[in-house]
């Protein structure tokens, strides 16, 4: 695998609705209600609809760079924060770019970004090359 | 004037009961179908993905253990003056694969609690490190976990 700084991951899109965030929350025997009580997250705790949940984002980010390697390397650390909530309706975008190559070991900076192009969740992921 | 007060802050430091728990090819199914995974290894659950120790180690309460919010009150953490709960990120290390039939064993410790200002008033942070280890006492996943409060 032939890796450079500046190189770009094939980006990933998400468009999840409330089927799968309900799935997932339940995969996690999560019962946080803004994640599925729509009246409760806009009346009670004042966000614009169901809040997407943040460790879902996470796990996209860790998705976009396990595609981009295949079987030519291994994701070993990850890191990223949760700046800003997105709601069911929204696309999200994961992608990221190559920031360091240091002998097998790559340095990616990680993104979501929501539908106006705001990064709201950024991380870093470290990976390395197997072949 | 600080939110945290001595004795919150003494909290820090305090660790979990050990968790153990079975790793199954439905709940790896599950948790690749939930979250969009198009890799055939994790939707067959050959293999659980990165992240699979969320949902693996998520606190099972029973429903009257759920705060009227649905969230679960997690026995680590000390009563804070702020309840809404919000994710504030992660940092993994993924040191061993994760196979259907392995036991993996999780302990907690809550490592730090601190205030920040937010645009709309006062934010606490906490921090808890989650250890896994599978029965060949290989550390498996180190996790870093950062929670707001508003």
């Amino acid at each position: 695998m032939n890796v450079a700084v500046g190189d770009a991951l094939p980006e990933q899109f998400h468009t999840p609705d409330n089927v799968q965030l309900m799935l997932y929350n339940a995969a996690l025997w999560n019962g946080h209600r803004i994640h599925f009580d729509e009246p409760y997250a806009k009346e009670v705790e004042g966000y614009p609809g169901l809040v997407i949940a943040g460790p879902l984002l996470g796990d996209w980010l860790n998705q976009v760079v396990e595609l981009w390697l295949g079987e030519s390397g291994r994701l070993t650390k990850i890191e990223y924060s949760n700046r800003a909530a997105s709601y069911i309706g929204e696309t999200l975008t994961a992608g990221g770019n190559v920031t360091a190559v240091e002998g097998n070991t790559i340095t990616i900076e990680v993104y979501i970004k929501n539908e106006d192009g705001d990064v709201i969740a950024p991380g870093v992921a470290t990976a390395e090359i197997i072949a | 004037m600080s939110l945290l007060t001595p004795e919150l802050l003494a909290n820090i430091g305090r660790e979990s009961e050990p968790k153990r728990e079975i790793v199954t090819r439905r709940d790896i199914r599950k948790y690749a179908i939930a979250t969009n995974n198009p890799q055939r290894k994790y939707l067959d659950g050959d293999e659980a993905p990165p992240m699979f120790h969320v949902p693996l180690f998520w606190d099972v309460v029973e429903l009257e253990q759920l705060s009227p919010d649905g969230v679960s009150i997690d026995p680590l953490l000390p009563k804070f003056p702020l309840h809404r709960d919000m994710a504030g990120g992660l940092e993994i290390e993924y040191l061993n694969p994760i196979h259907p039939g392995d036991w993996l064993t999780s302990t907690r410790t809550l490592t730090d609690i601190y205030e920040k200002k937010g645009r709309s008033g006062p934010l606490i942070f906490y921090e808890v490190i989650m250890e896994i280890h599978n029965d060949d006492d290989e550390l498996v996943i180190r996790e870093k976990m950062t929670r707001i409060l508003r």
